[in-house]
């Protein structure tokens, strides 16, 4: 009887080990094995030959590079998880509400249907820089131009060679006398630009403070510098002052010749100005991939993926929560307000914790945005630390020591995380 | 469970996909040639069309010998290919790497072989000995050019240069007025892609070995002579003086480092012309064509790099270097075959390819344009290998590279000091070369 039991027994834990035997090979293989190897590299040299002990954690918290990597980090961790899961249960809440509901939601969630490579090459082109391009510079400077639009002059120079004083934006002549007409020769403007009005420039002597502003450049070469080829033509509309003793006692604008007159000046002893308005240069929008603000833009573009999938995480918490609950706060004069922050958010807590916590793992490792988004000159100030650990490992160096000891690090910042949530779903079990 | 299921269907059809891909790169069997029956596998960064005309060059080779040739891509990432490979005992018969410094690190491993008999002596017959000598490492000959690059070239869009009434630069002074007077005419003169930190590698070196001479550029390849040495200052000097004109580059300084090369295409060559002219290598070219706004030899034309304080013709080279893993009559036979002026006629009539192999008639080219830029190089008095590849990859080979960072700070800073750079420079260059 005894011997059939043990038989038993022993017939159990060969099926035990038959079901997980292949599993926990899979798992020392894949998962364990790695884990040592990387500890264990993270102890040595570059290549692997020498011991260095902790040398590789010193210099990780050492070398600018990687000390900036891990302050971004920080950054990603504080900022992203945060505000991905509040805009997830805003959207959760108000796509409760609308009757479109549903239809708002799958536009939300359509960004995870993209992978973070593509997403990347997309934002690449909205942040970028040239307005022609970047959406998002279009945009803005379209908003700023709408209330402070260009002028049609902007860019141009005079020639060193030129006796004109460039000042604050504005161009001033030396002191000038009435009779003679004063030429005023710029360059510097793209023949597109050219006003369609313009009409070749002449100088033609008449009473009083007179001259004429040209551009002084023929398409296609030739012409002289400072004098009036015959088929240069004349800047129309040019907002012209006349100006003695250091106060402005005229202006006019040019005609379509270039010409302006003061006939009621006659004297000598002013100096001519064209106005600084005439060469406001266009809004340039901002740099959104540049050294500052490279950070701050890849965090929104990973928002833009993530919030979608939030809300319907989040949605799915408020779906389960009783409406009872909702009814008897606003049945004894809650308002709406009142009843989301005291009666809403608390039920819905655990949902938004487990989105949170897998949003901060998920952000911890976020590399490959990064990696798509920077372009490399601002790469150094995009870094975080899984990028970190590719560039020192095969960016060149092919330092494998310092690489693992990253990735020993990056491992150890998502531990606490992991085994909160494994403790979590425990709890959830009994 | 049903994960593992899974699992092994993913596994089943990447199997199946990489089988479909080997099965497709099998090329041509035939009997009753020398080599018939045997196999070899060639590995280089090729795909797309590339690799679609280098098979036309490796067909030929099967039709000729018998052997089958397989062909591997290993893209960017082919260095870690073969050493993976070679870790694995398994290296493919003969590579095409265009990292000189790798391949002088794997002949110290001893893993490439040194090349004799038919292809040293195909190689003899088909390059001058500048060339040849290319190949060699401490006197041995271990590889061949088998396809070259142009980088002392700079592209133009020739309507803004009639716009503005301004003829090609043959020197730097005139390269300056030149840019000037496109200022006046309102029209941007130079795209500098500094967000791609390598084509400011190319620019140093190309004014480098102007300024500083043959001589100096081998020492300064080698680290024979520091970075703070004078004529690199002088360069630097030269570089930011350039580049810090009023209006000459496209987007300032800060607009400059946010241009991506291939974005520089687009914007020079493209249906509005944001600047005039782009320096980079020969292979501008077929990205013009590809995007297909202008025409290459009609609005876009190239010039050679302006000569600096009255040097000679030079140009800065970069090329595949093929070189033999096994020392077997076929791949030696390869070799040879990919040093003659067949297989480089093969190559050059599909377009996208240079050769400098003197015995290659320049009427393989397909157009004008190809054919002037492998003139310079067959011809050029002063032919130096790509500066950057020849340093350790940490100091001039990659995105964290010190050499490409530092020169990116020189372009985006107007402040930028070149002594202070030069010593910077030095600095890394000290720990990259000392850890080598």
């Amino acid at each position: 009887m005894q011997g059939r039991a043990s038989d038993r027994l022993r017939d159990g834990r060969l099926i035990v080990l038959l079901f997980l035997g292949p599993a926990m090979v899979v798992l020392l293989a894949l998962v364990a094995y790695p884990i040592v190897n990387t500890v264990w590299l993270s102890l040595f040299s570059s290549d692997g030959s020498q011991f260095v002990g902790l040398g590789n954690y010193n210099e990780m918290f050492t070398a600018p590079d990687t000390r900036r990597a891990i302050l971004n980090n920080t950054i990603w961790v504080i900022v992203a998880p945060a505000v991905v899961t509040s805009i997830g249960l805003v959207c959760a809440v108000l796509t409760e509400r609308v009757r479109l509901g549903t239809a708002f939601k799958a536009v939300l969630f359509m960004p995870m249907a993209i992978s973070f490579l593509a997403a990347g090459v997309t934002f690449r082109l909205v942040y970028d820089e040239n307005p022609e391009r970047g959406v998002l510079n279009a945009v803005v400077v379209g908003a700023h131009d709408a209330f402070a639009p260009p002028s049609v002059y902007y860019g141009m120079s005079s020639r060193p060679e030129s006796d004109l004083s460039a000042v604050d934006g504005a161009f001033l002549t030396p002191e000038v006398n009435a009779g003679t007409p004063v030429l005023i020769p710029l360059v510097g403007l793209p023949f597109e630009r050219l006003p369609s009005d313009a009409r070749p420039a002449s100088a033609v002597p008449a009473r009083g403070l007179t001259g004429t502003v040209w551009l002084d450049f023929l398409r296609g070469g030739g012409g002289t510098a400072g004098v009036i080829d015959p088929t240069e033509t004349g800047l129309p509309g040019v907002r012209v002052s006349a100006i003695k003793e250091g106060e402005v006692i005229a202006t006019t604008t040019t005609d379509a010749n270039g010409r302006f007159a003061f006939p009621q000046l006659s004297s000598g002893g002013y100096r001519i100005r064209l106005d600084e308005a005439n060469f406001t240069p266009p809004f340039a929008g901002a740099t959104w991939l540049g050294p500052t603000l490279v950070t701050p833009s890849i965090i929104v573009a990973y928002i833009w993926i993530w919030a979608g999938f939030a809300m319907v995480l989040i949605a799915a918490g408020l779906a389960s929560i009783p409406r009872e609950a909702l009814e008897a706060a606003r049945i004894d004069g809650a308002g709406e307000w009142q009843v989301f922050r005291h009666v809403t958010v608390p039920l819905v807590r655990p949902v938004l914790i487990v989105v949170l916590v897998t949003m901060m793992i998920n952000v911890l490792k976020i590399f490959d945005l990064v990696l798509v988004l920077a372009p490399d000159s601002s790469q150094d100030e995009a870094n975080v630390i899984a990028l970190e650990m590719y560039r020192v490992s095969f960016g060149g160096d092919l330092n494998f020591g310092l690489g693992s000891a990253l990735g020993v690090l990056l491992f150890l910042l998502v531990l606490p995380a992991m085994l909160f949530n494994i403790r979590r779903l425990r709890r959830e079990h009994t | 469970m049903r994960q593992i299921v899974r699992l092994a269907g993913a596994l089943a059809l990447v199997g199946l996909f990489t089988s479909a891909c080997s099965g497709a790169s099998d090329l041509g069997d035939s009997s009753g040639k020398p080599l018939s029956g045997q196999t070899l596998e060639v590995a280089a960064v090729w795909s797309g069309v590339e690799q679609a005309n280098f098979k036309a060059v490796l067909d030929a080779f099967s039709a000729k010998t018998g052997a089958t040739v397989k062909y591997t891509s290993g893209g960017n990432e082919l260095p870690a290919l073969i050493n993976s490979r070679l870790a694995g005992g398994a290296p493919p018969d003969v590579a095409l790497i265009s990292q000189p410094g790798v391949v002088a690190q794997l002949v110290k491993q001893g893993a490439i072989k040194e090349l004799t008999g038919e292809a040293a002596g195909a190689i003899s017959a088909n390059f001058s000995p500048a060339w040849k000598q290319l190949g060699e490492i401490d006197g041995k000959l271990y590889g061949v050019y088998f396809k070259v690059a142009n980088k002392s070239v700079i592209w133009y869009r020739t309507d803004r240069f009639s716009d503005a009434g301004v003829q090609p630069p043959t020197t730097w002074e005139e390269l300056n007025k030149v840019s000037k007077t496109l200022v006046d005419g309102g029209i941007t003169p130079m795209a500098v892609p500094g967000a791609d930190g390598w084509p400011l590698t190319d620019w140093f070196e190309n004014v480098y070995l102007r300024v500083g001479g043959s001589d100096n550029y081998d020492k300064l390849s080698k680290h024979l002579i520091p970075w703070t040495d004078p004529t690199v200052v002088q360069s630097l000097q030269i570089l930011k003086d350039y580049w810090g004109t009023p209006k000459v580059i496209q987007g300032g300084r800060s607009g400059a480092v946010q241009l991506t090369f291939t974005q520089s295409i687009a914007d020079v060559f493209g249906e509005k012309p944001q600047s005039a002219m782009l320096f980079e290598g020969d292979f501008v070219g077929s990205e013009i064509t590809k995007l297909g706004k202008v025409k290459v030899g009609d609005r876009a034309k190239f010039f050679n790099w302006p000569s600096i304080n009255g040097s000679k013709p030079a140009v800065v080279t970069a090329g595949d270097q093929a070189v033999a893993f096994k020392d077997t009559p076929a791949s030696r036979a390869l070799i040879a075959f990919l040093a003659g002026p067949e297989a480089a006629k093969v190559m050059a009539a599909k377009g996208g390819y240079m050769s400098a192999n003197k015995n290659l008639d320049m009427s393989a080219y397909p157009d004008d344009t190809t054919r002037q830029l492998a003139q310079a190089v067959v011809k050029a008095d002063l032919l130096r290998f790509d500066l950057s590849d020849l340093t350790p990859q940490s100091f001039g080979g990659g995105t964290t590279a010190d050499m490409w960072k530092l020169l990116q700070a020189h372009l985006s800073d107007a402040a930028s000091d070149p002594a202070a750079l030069a010593h910077k420079l030095e600095e890394a260059a000290k720990k990259a070369y000392g850890s080598k």
